[in-house]
C-alpha cells in the first residue's frame, strides 16, 4: 500500500448533527491532497480526528498501513503528523526559536540550550528555503513569515504528514504564490500534505488529488488534472454554481460617504488609521482590499460611530457625523453588515423577529409610546423572512442561535437592506458562508448599487472585491495605498498594493 | 409559542430542583433519625394550617419577592446585583426615618414612605451602575461594598437620630400610621404579619413583566444583557441602560426594605444585613429569572421559613433542617443548568435509547456497510 494515511468509515456525531458520516479518506505518500468542502461540511472535524483533537465514534485510522490510535495531539506528533491551524498558535513576544522549541525544549543541566535548537532551525529553514531568521521576535514579522514559523514547527518535530487548515486566508496573492512554492519544496523532500480549503483555484494550482466532502459524506475523490473548477464547485455544492456576478455598468452619483484625513488609534498595538481619506458615491460599490489587521476594523468602527476619531472627519450624505452617536448615524441612513455576525450583528438569544427590529424598534409602527406592537413586528418579520429567503425552523419565533450561519447572515442583510439605507457598509459579508448564500448576498449588494445606494465593501477575499466593486481602494498599515478602477485592476497589481507597494492614484 | 415552551421547560427544571432538594432533606432527616414524612407534614402545616399562618407565609415572602425580582431583573439585563441587602437597608432606613419624623394622615404618609424607599434603593443601585458604566468597576464588587456602606450608615444613623427608648441597638417603633400593616387585613388573617407589601409586590411583578416583555425599554435592557457589543453596534446606549437597570433593581430591593422594616417588622435593628437581600439570589435562580417565577419561588421559600418553627416544635428535628433543605434546593436549582445541558445525554442512556442501540438492525448494523 502506498497510502500513508487511510481513514476508514470515520463517523463522528455531535448533538443534533452528524459531522462525519462514514467518511473514508486516503492520502498517498508524497502528494498534495486537497480536502474541499463548504463551511460545516465536516472537513475540519475529519482533520481534527486525524490530529487527535477528537475521537471518532466509529472507524479506524491507518498510518503507513498500520492501525493507529491517535488519542491526543501529542501522539499525532509522535506519529509524524503536524498541523498548521488557521489561527496561528504562536507566542508573540517570543523569538522564532523559542516558539518552535516550546514543549520540547532541549536542556543541558536544567538550562534551555537555545543554541543547538537555533542552529537546527536555521538549517531546516535553509533546506526548505523558508527564509526564516530564528532570532526574530514573532510580533516583528509578517503574517506570511509567522505561517512559515508554523511550518518550521512541524518540520522541527519531524512531521511527515502536514495538514494545512485554510492556509491562504490571511495571505496576499504574492504570499500565496510563495507558500505554494514552499509546499512544492516540501513534497520534493518527501513530505505529504493535506490541504483544507474552499478555494478552488488553489486546488487547481497545486493539489494532485482532491476529496470533496458535502454534509459529512464524501462526494468523491478526483485527480485534479482530470477536472475543472466548475466540476469541483458542483461536487461541493450539489448543483451548478454561477461564478460571475451579473452586474451592469454602474452609474455613480453624488458623494454619499466622505472620509477626510481620518486618524484613529489602533487597538492593542494594531495599526489604526493615519490620514485616511476616501469617498464612496451613490450607485457604486467601492471595495476596500487589504490584508487582515491593516486598519480595516478601525475604519469600520470610526464610520459607524463605535470609535472616536482623533483627527479628521466623516460625512454621510454631506452631513458631518464625526461627533454623532451610532443611532444618529443609522437614522441619517447608514446600514452596517458587521464582520462578526455573532458579536456585532445579532443577539443570538433573541428570536428572528426581535433581531429584525434591532435598529428601529423604537420607531413607529414597531412601537408606540414605548410599547412594542408584537403583531406588527411579527408581520414585518414574516415579510422579511419571505423577501430574503431566511430559512428558520420556527420562522419568526426561532431564536437566532438556532439558524445556520448562512441564514443568520441573510437575517442581518435583510434587516439592513430592508431599512432602505443610503449607505451600506458591508464588512466580510460572505465570510464562512456556502457558495449558495454567497451568490445570494452578492446579488443583493449589486441590487443595492443599482438602486443608487452607496456600498462600501470591505473584504479579505480578493475575488469578492474584484467581482463586485466598481472601484477598488487598498489599505495597508492604516494608510490608503491607492484607488483603482476595477477595469484597470488585476490581481497582481492589487496584491502588490496590499503588501504596501505604492500605486499612483488613478481614479 | 417558543416562549411558552421555554417557560414550561424552566418550570419543569425548577420543580425538579425542588423535588431533589426535598429528597436530599428527607435523607438528612433519616440520617438524624427522624421521620421525613412526619417532618414534611409539619413543615407545610406550619406554613399553611390556618389563615394566620398563611398570612405569615405571605408576609415572610413579601421582601423575598422584591429581592428576587431585583436580582432577576438585573440578571435579565446582564448584571449581577448582590447589593439587595444594602438596597433593602437604605429603603428601610428611608421608610423608617419618614415614619418617625412626620405625622401625616396614613394614606399620604404611606405614599411618601413607599416613594422614599423606592428612590433610596434606586440611588443605592444606580451608584454601582454609574461606576460600571463610567469606570468599568464590576458590579459584584461595588454592590457588596455598597452593602457595607449601608450597614454602617444604619449603624450610625439609627442610634444617633432614631434611638429607641430602651435599647441602643434598635430604632423606636414606628407609629401605626407609618406601618404597612392595616387593621382590616390583619384581622382578615387573624392577626398575622401580612401587610400591604404583598399587594405592592404583586403589582411590581406585573409591572416588571410588562416592562420586560412589552416595552422598548425592556427590549433594550435585555438586548444589552444578552449581547452588549451587538446592542451598541445597533445604536443602543449601553451605559445608560446599565445605570437604568441597576437603578430599577435597586428600587425594587428598596421597596422590599420598606415592606420588611415598616411592614413585617416595626423598627430597625442595627448591625444586621437583611438575609433576604441574599436569599433574593436564590429566589431569582429558582424562579429562572422570570418575574412570575420569582413570585412563586419567594412564596415557596416563605412557606419553608414560616413552617420550620412549627416543624421543630412538633418533632425532634432542629429548624436548621429546613434551612438545609432550602440550601439544597438552591444547589439543585443552580445545577439544573447542568442537567439541562446534559439532557440529551441523559435521554441517550434511557432504557428506550439503550434498547434501540443494541437491537439488531439498529444504528450499529447500518454503519460501515457500503464502501
Amino acid at each position: 500500500m502506498n497510502n500513508i494515511v487511510e481513514m476508514r468509515d470515520i463517523r463522528k456525531e455531535f448533538p443534533g448533527v452528524v459531522a462525519c458520516d462514514d467518511i473514508t479518506f486516503q492520502v498517498k505518500k508524497g502528494e498534495i491532497h486537497a480536502l474541499l468542502g463548504e463551511n460545516g461540511a465536516g472537513k475540519s472535524t475529519l482533520m481534527n480526528i486525524l490530529f487527535g483533537l477528537y475521537q471518532p465514534d466509529q472507524g479506524d485510522i491507518y498510518l503507513r498501513g498500520e492501525k493507529a490510535n491517535i488519542a491526543n495531539p501529542n501522539i499525532a506528533n509522535d506519529l509524524g503528523i503536524g498541523m498548521v491551524h488557521q489561527h496561528f498558535k504562536l507566542v508573540h513576544n517570543f523569538t522564532v526559536t523559542e516558539n518552535i522549541i516550546l514543549g520540547l525544549e532541549p536542556t543541558r543541566h536544567f538550562m534551555i540550550n537555545k543554541k543547538t535548537a537555533s542552529a537546527r532551525i536555521a538549517e531546516l529553514s535553509k533546506r526548505y528555503s523558508l527564509n526564516v531568521n530564528p532570532d526574530s521576535i514573532i510580533s516583528d514579522v509578517s503574517v506570511g513569515m509567522q505561517q512559515r514559523v508554523e511550518i518550521l514547527k512541524m518540520l522541527y518535530r519531524d512531521a511527515e504528514i502536514l495538514i494545512f487548515d485554510e492556509p491562504t486566508a490571511v495571505l496576499t496573492p504574492q504570499e500565496v504564490r510563495e507558500l505554494m512554492k514552499i509546499m512544492r519544496g516540501l513534497i520534493d523532500e518527501g513530505k505529504t500534505i493535506i490541504l483544507i480549503t474552499h478555494k478552488l483555484r488553489e486546488i487547481m494550482a497545486i493539489a494532485s488529488r482532491c476529496t470533496v466532502i458535502r454534509r459529512g459524506s464524501v462526494v468523491g475523490t478526483v485527480n485534479v488534472a482530470d477536472t475543472t473548477e466548475e466540476k469541483l464547485a458542483e461536487m461541493m455544492v450539489g448543483r451548478t454554481v454561477l461564478f460571475d456576478v451579473e452586474k451592469g455598468e454602474g452609474k455613480p452619483g453624488k458623494e454619499m460617504l466622505q472620509i477626510e484625513k481620518l486618524t484613529v488609534e489602533g487597538t492593542g498595538g494594531g495599526h489604526g488609521l493615519k490620514d485616511f481619506s476616501l469617498t464612496v458615491r451613490c450607485g457604486e460599490i467601492l471595495g476596500l482590499a487589504g490584508v487582515d489587521g491593516n486598519g480595516q476594523s478601525e475604519l469600520v468602527e470610526a464610520i459607524i460611530g463605535l470609535r472616536r476619531a482623533n483627527d479628521g472627519r466623516v460625512l454621510i450624505g454631506g452631513q458631518n457625523v464625526t461627533a454623532l452617536s451610532v443611532r444618529d448615524r443609522i437614522q441619517i441612513g447608514m446600514a452596517h453588515i458587521p464582520e462578526d455576525r455573532h458579536k456585532h450583528g445579532l443577539i443570538l438569544d433573541y428570536t428572528v423577529q426581535e433581531n429584525l427590529i434591532l435598529k428601529n424598534y423604537f420607531t413607529e409602527p414597531f412601537s408606540r409610546k414605548g410599547i412594542l406592537d408584537w403583531n406588527y413586528i411579527y408581520g414585518h418579520a414574516e415579510r422579511v423572512i419571505r423577501d430574503f429567503d431566511i430559512r428558520a425552523g420556527e420562522g419568526a419565533h426561532a431564536t437566532a442561535r438556532s439558524l445556520s450561519g448562512g441564514n443568520q447572515q441573510k437575517a442581518i442583510v435583510g434587516r439592513e437592506i430592508d431599512g432602505n439605507p443610503d449607505l451600506l457598509v458591508a464588512v466580510q459579508p460572505t465570510r464562512g458562508l456556502d457558495v449558495g448564500a454567497i451568490e445570494y448576498i452578492h446579488k443583493r449588494l449589486v441590487e443595492q448599487r443599482d438602486q443608487g445606494k452607496a456600498v462600501l465593501l470591505i473584504s479579505l477575499e480578493l475575488d469578492e472585491i474584484l467581482d463586485l466593486s466598481d472601484r477598488i481602494a487598498v489599505i495597508f498599515n492604516g494608510e490608503l495605498v491607492g484607488i483603482v478602477n476595477v477595469d484597470d485592476a488585476d490581481e497582481n497589481m492589487i496584491g502588490l498594493m496590499m503588501a504596501g507597494g505604492k500605486k499612483e492614484v488613478s481614479a | 409559542m417558543k416562549t411558552r415552551v421555554r417557560v414550561k421547560k424552566d418550570f419543569t427544571m425548577s420543580l425538579f430542583a425542588v423535588l431533589l432538594g426535598m429528597l436530599a432533606g428527607a435523607l438528612l432527616m433519616l440520617v438524624t433519625g427522624s421521620n421525613p414524612i412526619e417532618n414534611f407534614y409539619y413543615l407545610f402545616r406550619g406554613g399553611l394550617m390556618n389563615i394566620e399562618r398563611i398570612g405569615n407565609t405571605l408576609a415572610t415572602a413579601t421582601p423575598l419577592i422584591f429581592a428576587g425580582l431585583s436580582v432577576a431583573f438585573a440578571f435579565k439585563t446582564g448584571l449581577f446585583n448582590i447589593g439587595g441587602a444594602g438596597q433593602m437597608l437604605i429603603g428601610g432606613l428611608c421608610a423608617t426615618a419618614i415614619g418617625l419624623t412626620f405625622s401625616w394622615p396614613k394614606p399620604i404618609l404611606l405614599t411618601v414612605i413607599v416613594l422614599a424607599s423606592l428612590f433610596g434603593g434606586a440611588l443605592w443601585g444606580a451608584l454601582p451602575g454609574v461606576l460600571k458604566a463610567r469606570f468599568n468597576v464590576h458590579e459584584v464588587v461595588s454592590t457588596i461594598m455598597m452593602n457595607w456602606i449601608a450597614y454602617w450608615s444604619v449603624f450610625y444613623i439609627v442610634p444617633q437620630y432614631f434611638k429607641g427608648p430602651f435599647l441602643e441597638t434598635e430604632s423606636q417603633r414606628i407609629p401605626e400610621a407609618a406601618s404597612l400593616k392595616i387593621p382590616w387585613l390583619t384581622s382578615l388573617f387573624s392577626g398575622s404579619y401580612i401587610n400591604l407589601g404583598i399587594f405592592l409586590a404583586v403589582v411590581c411583578v406585573v409591572i416588571i413583566s410588562i416592562i420586560l416583555e412589552r416595552t422598548t425599554l425592556g427590549y433594550e435592557l435585555k438586548a444589552v444583557g444578552y449581547n452588549r457589543d451587538a446592542a451598541s453596534a445597533a445604536g443602543i446606549n449601553v451605559n445608560r441602560n446599565i445605570v437604568l437597570s441597576m437603578a430599577i433593581a435597586g428600587a425594587l430591593a428598596g421597596l422590599g426594605g420598606a415592606t420588611f422594616y415598616v411592614g413585617f417588622a416595626s423598627n430597625m435593628q442595627i448591625g444586621v444585613l437583611p438575609s433576604q437581600g441574599f436569599d433574593g439570589i436564590a429566589v431569582a435562580l429558582l424562579g429562572a429569572n422570570s418575574p412570575w417565577g420569582a413570585l412563586a419561588a419567594a412564596i415557596f421559600f416563605g412557606l419553608l421559613h414560616t413552617g420550620k418553627g412549627f416543624m421543630s416544635a412538633m418533632t425532634v428535628t432542629p429548624p436548621e433542617i429546613s434551612d438545609t433543605i432550602i440550601a439544597t434546593i438552591i444547589y439543585f436549582a443552580a445545577t439544573s443548568v447542568l442537567i439541562e445541558r446534559n439532557w440529551n445525554r441523559i435521554k441517550q442512556y434511557s432504557p428506550v435509547a439503550l434498547y434501540k442501540k443494541v437491537r439488531p438492525g439498529g444504528v450499529d448494523s447500518t454503519a460501515g456497510g457500503e464502501q
